[in-house]
């Protein structure tokens, strides 16, 4: 008796050592796993700040420059009208031929070109607003070029040209030298909307194009999804129908979304004749692909509620209606919104079903509501990607870095509106 | 000791001023036969203990009393229970009222995860029972008092439910019910998942309840079933084998089954 019992533990000792070479390794793959996922996602993060982070700044000059009434044809009291259409560009172009002497026509367009076509609005918006300083010397910031912009970035300190000829490198040398060549931080990347100049193109438009789709992606997935994972869950019968929705749904979950896209085009835009390139059939589309997720995530919660609650409801007296909306939903609730915030965050990132219902399109406007053409990040992402100029490729990982925040952002309002939600007994 | 073929009940099933009255009652859950052509009445202001060993069908039978079980798809009951005369199996017979009117303690204790307060004010709530938050007030602390609960808890109304003890649960989940003031009350084992004065305390207010409702409990213990009802119905395999007063039943059962069963021989 005694010798079995010690050759028991004897055995079951033995078979610890490898037990615990088991579990170590076990815990080995796993660190190693994480591991891999946090190196992944300081690559990934690295690299899009070091290239992007640049798009948050932008090259000016620093210039004091005469508005002469005369050369602009303007007095203090033009109407508005009037001192829209001033010559700005003409005043920014012979106050450059006056600094620096260009000689020649070559030369002189080279100067010229070294100024965003951006900078003679700048002027404008200046006396438009205020029509007394016509006739002052006033000190504006000018925009510069996006190919100045990147030769100051990135070539001048290695002592490149980069883009730039030899006289466009003297000048910008001397003006650096004279401490007027500078970057500062780049509000018109946030104000602006698309544009075909870098220096001049911001997310703004994208921005409230991604909202504006979310919102109505939001406004109509919720209700939809959460009102059809209740009937399913609570009220549907259990038959074939049923069954073959259910099916159905979970495929619809697995559907490329460049399908929607093309769904979207052919029904909602060529039946219904809702406009393209909208917020609003932007949300249309984004929610046929959210609304699986929603459902599938929100039965799942449903099924998750005890069904000790269900039965003290019901054994009280309260109707079917009475038991979900009174006990199921708020407790299936965090559950609905863990999916929603899934979905929804799917849905910030989709490109390629908006591409199908024009929201490729280049929209310079800021679309102010769901009826107004519009992009989305992701799309302005794509289009920037797409564009020759240098300037657009830090513009590209700028704009992935507003989306990245943003998503961020929706998160985080998510996750906090659960924890209220989330009942703590 | 298998299945006899149409049992007719031995002992006196009927009673005199019945509250409930199950006639030839037969759950099916799918193919599957659970209660075979069970009559039993249940008195008023009486208490019946259901006792047999698992699976025999007696909790079955409890839930077809106030249409627990529609909630189970597959689950079809032939027969007719009668309320006050009414069967609560016509076509017209809507469950809201009828479960306002037959109450339900379950095995587990179930609070809502809701405050104390709101627990016991859910019942009276959705039905429309008090119009104003005195009279709210004064059905949740009388219902609580009846329930004996309420000196435990009248310092933490607003307290979570979920945050008592076990047997003060429990207790809360009767308060629950009797709340809605309904006419029965049924009770599936309500005592299996409490310590012995948990127990004790529950007993003892099914004692006190009797006055006023009718209770129907299921239990698995017979101690349970001798000190607090007037009946005791035994079941096996989904028949109802006897029903007699409970000293007589644990004293002289008339069924070998009863008998066997009691004495400890199975179950």
């Amino acid at each position: 008796m005694t010798d079995q019992s010690l050759s028991t533990r004897v055995k079951v000792e033995r078979s610890m050592a490898r037990r615990r070479r088991a579990e170590t390794r076990f815990r080995l793959y796993g660190m190693a796993s994480i591991l891999f996922g946090l190196l992944c996602l300081v690559v990934l993060f690295g690299n899009i700040l070091s290239k992007g982070l640049s798009a948050f700044e932008q090259t000016v000059l620093t210039t004091d420059i005469y508005l002469d009434k005369d050369f602009l044809g303007l007095s203090r009291q033009s109407p508005e009208s009037e001192l829209l259409n001033g010559d700005y560009e003409g005043l920014i172009k012979e106050y450059l031929k006056e600094s620096m002497q260009p000689s020649g026509r070559s030369e002189r367009r080279d100067l010229y070109s070294m100024v965003s076509v951006g900078a003679h609005w700048q002027l404008q918006q200046l006396v438009v607003n205020n029509p007394n300083l016509l006739g002052d010397t006033v000190t504006v910031e000018l925009i510069m070029d996006d190919e100045i912009d990147q030769w100051l970035k990135h070539d001048h300190e290695k002592g490149r040209h980069g883009r730039l000829s030899e006289k466009q490198t003297e000048w910008a040398q001397q003006w650096l030298d004279e401490g007027r060549l500078k970057t500062r931080f780049n509000v018109s990347f946030f104000t602006n909307g698309d544009s075909r100049e870098p220096e001049l193109a911001g997310v703004h438009g994208a921005i409230m194009g991604t909202f504006l789709t979310l919102l109505v992606t939001f406004a109509l997935s919720f209700p939809i999804g959460v009102a059809a994972a209740i009937y399913l869950e609570e009220f549907a019968p259990k038959n074939r129908i049923t069954e073959i929705v259910e099916i159905n749904i979970n495929n619809l979950a697995a559907v490329p979304s460049i399908t929607f896209g093309l769904l979207g085009l052919a029904i909602f835009i060529n039946i219904f004749g809702v406009a393209r390139s909208t917020p609003l059939i932007g949300g249309l589309v984004l929610t046929l692909m959210t609304l699986p997720t929603i459902i599938i995530s929100g039965r799942a919660a449903i099924k998750a509620v005890p069904p000790s609650i269900r039965e003290a409801a019901l054994g009280l007296g309260a109707s079917r209606m009475q038991v979900v909306f009174h006990h199921v939903l708020p407790l299936a609730l965090p559950g609905m919104l863990t999916g929603t915030i899934i979905g929804m965050a799917q849905a910030l990132g989709e490109t390629a079903p908006l591409l199908m219902i024009g929201m490729i399109a280049f929209v310079v406007d800021v679309p102010g509501f769901i009826n107004d053409p519009a992009t989305v990040l992701p799309v302005q992402i794509f289009l920037w990607s797409d564009s020759p100029e240098q300037a657009f490729t830090e513009r590209t990982s700028g704009a992935i870095i507003v989306l990245l925040a943003f998503l961020v952002v929706m998160n985080t309002a998510a996750v906090m509106l659960r924890r209220r939600l989330e009942r703590r007994w | 000791m298998s299945i006899i073929e149409n049992h007719k009940t031995d002992g006196q099933p009927f009673s005199e001023n019945p509250k409930l009255k199950a006639r030839d009652v037969r759950v099916f859950y799918g193919e599957k036969q659970a209660i075979f052509d069970v009559s039993l009445d249940i008195g008023a202001n009486e208490v019946i203990a259901l006792i047999g060993p698992s699976g025999c069908g007696k909790s079955t039978f409890l839930r077809c009393l106030n249409r627990m079980n529609d909630t189970i798809d597959i689950c079809r009951i032939e027969g007719e229970i009668l309320l006050d005369d009414e069967n609560i199996y016509a076509p017209k017979m809507d469950v809201v009222p009828l479960r306002a009117r037959v109450g339900m303690v379950f095995q587990k204790p179930n609070p809502f995860p809701k405050s104390i307060y709101d627990n016991v004010a859910y019942g009276p709530r959705i039905h429309g029972l008090v119009h104003h938050r005195d009279e709210l007030d004064e059905v949740v602390e009388k219902s609580l008092q009846r329930a004996g609960l309420w000196n435990e808890v009248k310092d933490r109304l607003h307290a979570p439910g979920t945050g008592l003890s076990g047997g003060q649960q429990q207790r809360l989940c009767i308060a629950r019910t009797i709340a809605v003031d309904p006419e029965v009350i049924l009770m599936d084992e309500p005592c299996s998942a409490l310590d012995p004065i948990a127990t004790a305390k529950i007993e003892e207010l099914i004692d006190e309840l009797r006055e006023n409702y009718t209770i129907a409990i299921v239990t698995h213990s017979m101690q349970q079933a001798a000190r607090v009802s007037q009946r005791t119905a035994y079941f096996h395999l989904g028949q109802l084998i006897e029903v007699n007063p409970t000293d007589l039943v644990f004293t002289t059962p008339e069924h070998t089954l009863t008998e066997a069963y009691i004495t400890g021989r199975f179950g």
